[in-house]
């Protein structure tokens, strides 16, 4: 497999660009903070690098000015403020535009002039952030202990310690008690670690400066040199290493121990979709063999034969759930790309808004979060374009200045519910009742239930904005999201309080690999109904059969619903079992009675995709492998809803 | 002229056939409906016992089943139906031959049903000839060539013609 090396920088760059932004935005909230000045840095400093490797000259190159502006406000030249970050912001813009190769000049240079004038206005203005001394004069002594691979990385530890060495007088030793012994060493592992006195006036930040490459996998320890230990008699040699630390740890009366890595980090590796999913594919027929291997051994009274099938069988159960869990994404990696997006509304309509962020740990297909990205994007600008009020109308309607926008995931039986909240004034529903008029979507004055009326912001060409924004109102926006998430099998709900705000709530199945499904017989094939979607089983009594004939309709608690004879849908030609089942099936608030011969049970499994030829047939979204191997066709109810809905319609208006 | 135009919309129309330098091709053949057909060896992936099959309601005639391809949901293709042929019984010989084509812009297995399957052979550019324009049983843009090989006549079919005649429409 050959893979072209940009697209692994470009993948890696996407990444330092996401973390340089997630730290600018919060260095906008704590200026002081300098673990995030460095974090920045680091980034910046990394994706200069790897740029130049890559042969991304101009984004070495522009990236190198943006570095050395952030070096200035980290050595505390600067103080970083406002403006700067804002610039820096933009600046990262335009490294991804980099990235892509496709970046006007002229662009570069505008943001590389402002960056000047930001660093210019910013060195006027205030005093350099003071860099605390770690020991007053006395000096420190530190301990350090690279990760075996440190030199694998090119990593070079000499130069680190001569780098220590320039910034006072230091005594060196080292530690040898985790070597290995000589049969089990890797000449190029790093087994050694250091203790270092160094003496002098010396900042934690010039000894961090030193790792700052390195800091995220090592250990460090910092700590003064105490009034306790006499200027020159350390007993560090004297001292079994393994007690140093101990040792050193009460002297220093506030001991400040900053190991970065003190829990193991845990490794990442980075596989492309496809592999995942020939693997999934692989699991997937597994599972089907196994259960044929379960059938054939039933059959027989072969005890060892079973054990090994069962065996067998809880191995292949076991390997399924690891193997979805392996496409499962925190969705904080979704919520974190809308901080941005908040800021830059919050810049663009002049409000102010803050975003709050929930259950972030929850995990989701990794397809599902790719895809839930637009929809959100349009929901947050509704929000905050429609929904929340300018910071004046917020004061004078007795709020707080600042907008609320919550955003919030949690994991419901096989489902994630993404919640957007606003506290604005709510959606306008005198409004959304004119538009509908206007628009021939409702009768004026007809009555209509509150959840329907706000569910018209759903259709196409709906839009409430007197005023058509740039961020949001041109009316493509939230019936493009409802198609989205059902093309997601989920569902969208809004709920809203005037004055108060809206609520809008995402209803999406964990993953789109596997269903749980409700496994039926009609004629003699067998075929797969969403769980999700299933309201209630209830039985085709015979009068009612014989009551429908003429029309398709049964009562169920006071409601009529249409109901569709699959039999008759699938022309299977078969007789219909004397005990029919109907499966109520509901999208949204309409239900659909679906008439099987038999409910078989309940059934999880993978969804595989149809071909081009019989993707167009409509009455199916995929299919699945039984566990004898056979294909069973899953059932797309909301194509059948659909289809079913135009009879009642009819039937409606005639009686 | 307008034969010339004809034989131009003719050569559009039917997918191309890429004989090598020497003017052969390396075929699969096999039988449907008494019919011997052709197809490049390099579009075969493999052939299968016939499997269980499950019927798609509402699906063409011509690819109205799909079977569990090692975990792949494949549409099985009656070519009796684009050749105008009567439907036959299976037999111990029957067989599925899976091809992968291009279909709508993405590489599609297929099963074909076929009777029998004989054997890789290499035909000759120079045996085959284009479809006649008349006297033939079989719709004319589905054949992209007939290859005198041995005693018989071969027919190389064109299956993207075929194939286009039953897609349904991308929603």
């Amino acid at each position: 497999m050959t893979e072209d090396p940009t697209a692994t920088f470009r993948v890696e760059a996407g990444e330092l660009l996401d973390q340089v932004e997630q730290g600018l935005l919060d260095l906008g909230h704590r200026l002081g903070d300098m673990a995030l000045v460095n974090a920045v840095f680091r980034g910046l400093h990394t994706l200069k690098g790897s740029g130049a490797m890559f042969g991304f000259d101009a984004l070495a190159a522009f990236t190198h000015h943006c570095e050395s502006a952030f070096d200035r406000v980290r050595k505390g030249e600067v103080p970083a403020t406002a403006e700067l970050v804002s610039v820096i912001l933009s600046a990262r813009d335009h490294m991804a535009a980099l990235v892509d190769g496709a970046a006007p000049q002229a662009e570069g240079d505008a943001i590389l002039a402002r960056l000047a004038a930001a660093v210019e206005a910013a060195r006027g203005g205030g005093a350099p952030a003071e860099a605390a001394p770690v020991g007053a004069q006395q000096g420190v002594r530190l301990f350090f202990r690279l990760p075996a691979d440190a030199m694998a990385n090119g990593t070079n530890p000499l130069m680190l310690l001569d780098e220590l060495r320039e910034l006072g007088e230091a005594e060196v030793r080292v530690r040898t008690d985790t070597l290995p012994p000589l049969g089990a060493l890797v000449p190029n592992e790093c087994h050694l670690g250091w203790d270092v006195t160094l003496r002098g006036d010396i900042t934690r930040e010039a000894i961090e400066d030193v790792f700052i490459f390195v800091m995220d996998d090592m250990t460090l320890e910092i700590a003064p040199l105490g009034d306790a230990a006499p200027a020159g008699v350390v007993p560090v040699a004297e001292t079994p290493p393994a007690t140093t630390i101990a040792a050193v740890a009460p002297v220093a009366a506030p001991a400040i121990v900053a190991s970065a890595a003190v829990s193991p980090a845990v490794e990442n590796v980075r596989v492309p979709a496809d592999r995942l999913d020939a693997l999934m594919d692989r699991v997937g027929e597994l599972v089907i063999a196994q259960s044929r291997l379960s059938q054939l051994a039933n059959n027989r009274h072969d005890l060892l034969l079973r054990s090994v099938t069962e065996d067998i069988e809880r191995l292949s159960g076991e390997l399924r759930d690891t193997m979805m869990v392996l496409r499962m994404v925190p969705v904080s990696s979704l919520f974190g790309r809308f901080r941005r997006l908040i800021h830059d509304l919050a810049r663009d309509t002049g409000k102010a808004i803050e975003l709050q962020t929930s259950g972030e740990t929850t995990e989701v297909d990794k397809t599902v979060i790719e895809r839930l990205f637009d929809p959100l994007v349009h929901i947050i600008r509704n929000s905050c374009d429609h929904g929340l009020e300018s910071p004046a109308d917020r004061i004078a309607a007795g709020k707080s200045e600042t907008g609320l926008v919550r955003l919030s995931a949690h994991q419901a039986g096989g489902e994630v519910l993404i919640t957007i909240v606003d506290d604005g004034r709510g959606i306008d529903r005198e409004r959304v009742r004119a538009k509908g008029e206007a628009n021939g979507l409702i009768e004026p004055g007809q009555q209509i239930a509150d959840d329907e009326l706000l569910g018209l912001i759903f259709h196409p060409g709906f839009s409430t904005a007197a005023q058509v924004t740039n961020l949001s109102g041109r009316g493509v926006g939230m019936d493009v999201v409802k198609r989205t998430i059902e093309s997601l099998r989920g569902a969208i709900n809004v709920a809203s309080e005037p004055g108060k705000g809206s609520t809008i709530t995402l209803r999406i199945p964990l993953t789109l690999a596997i269903i749980e499904g409700l496994l039926v017989r009609v004629g003699e094939s067998r075929y797969v109904i969403p769980l999700s979607a299933v309201e209630e089983c209830l039985e085709l009594s015979l009068e009612d059969d014989l009551r429908s004939r003429g029309h398709s309709l049964i009562t169920l608690r006071d409601r009529l619903v249409p109901f569709v004879r699959l039999r008759d849908l699938f022309s299977t030609g078969t007789r219909p079992d004397p005990h029919q089942k109907i499966v109520v099936v509901a999208t949204g608030r309409e239900r659909v009675g679906l008439v099987v011969d038999q409910i078989i049970g309940n059934h999880q499994t993978v969804i595989k995709s149809l071909s081009a030829f019989h993707r167009g047939v409509g009455s199916f979204s995929g299919a699945t492998i039984l566990g004898d191997g056979n294909v069973a066709l899953i059932l797309d109810v909301a194509q059948l809803v659909a289809m079913a809905q135009p009879r009642e319609e009819t039937l409606r208006a005639a009686s | 002229m307008p034969q010339a135009k004809q034989r131009a919309e003719a050569a559009m129309a039917a997918t191309d056939t890429s004989w090598n330098a020497r003017g052969e091709l390396e075929v699969l053949t096999f039988d449907i409906g008494g019919e011997t057909l052709a197809l490049e060896a390099t579009m075969v992936r493999e052939i299968l016992d016939l499997l269980p099959e499950t019927l798609v309601p509402g699906a063409p005639a011509l690819v109205r089943h799909v079977v569990n391809f090692r975990g792949r949901i494949v549409p099985v293709a009656d070519l009796r139906l684009a050749f105008a042929m009567e439907a036959g019984e299976t037999t111990a010989d029957s067989r599925i031959v899976v091809i992968e084509l291009p279909i709508d812009g993405e590489p599609t297995l297929i099963g074909l049903r076929t009777d029998h399957v004989r054997e890789v052979a290499t035909l000759n550019a120079g045996a085959s000839e284009e479809a006649p324009a008349v006297g033939m049983r079989w719709q004319r843009d589905y054949v992209r060539r007939l290859v005198r090989w041995r005693d018989d006549l071969i027919i190389l079919p064109d299956l993207t013609a075929i194939f286009a005649a039953v897609l349904s429409p991308r929603s």
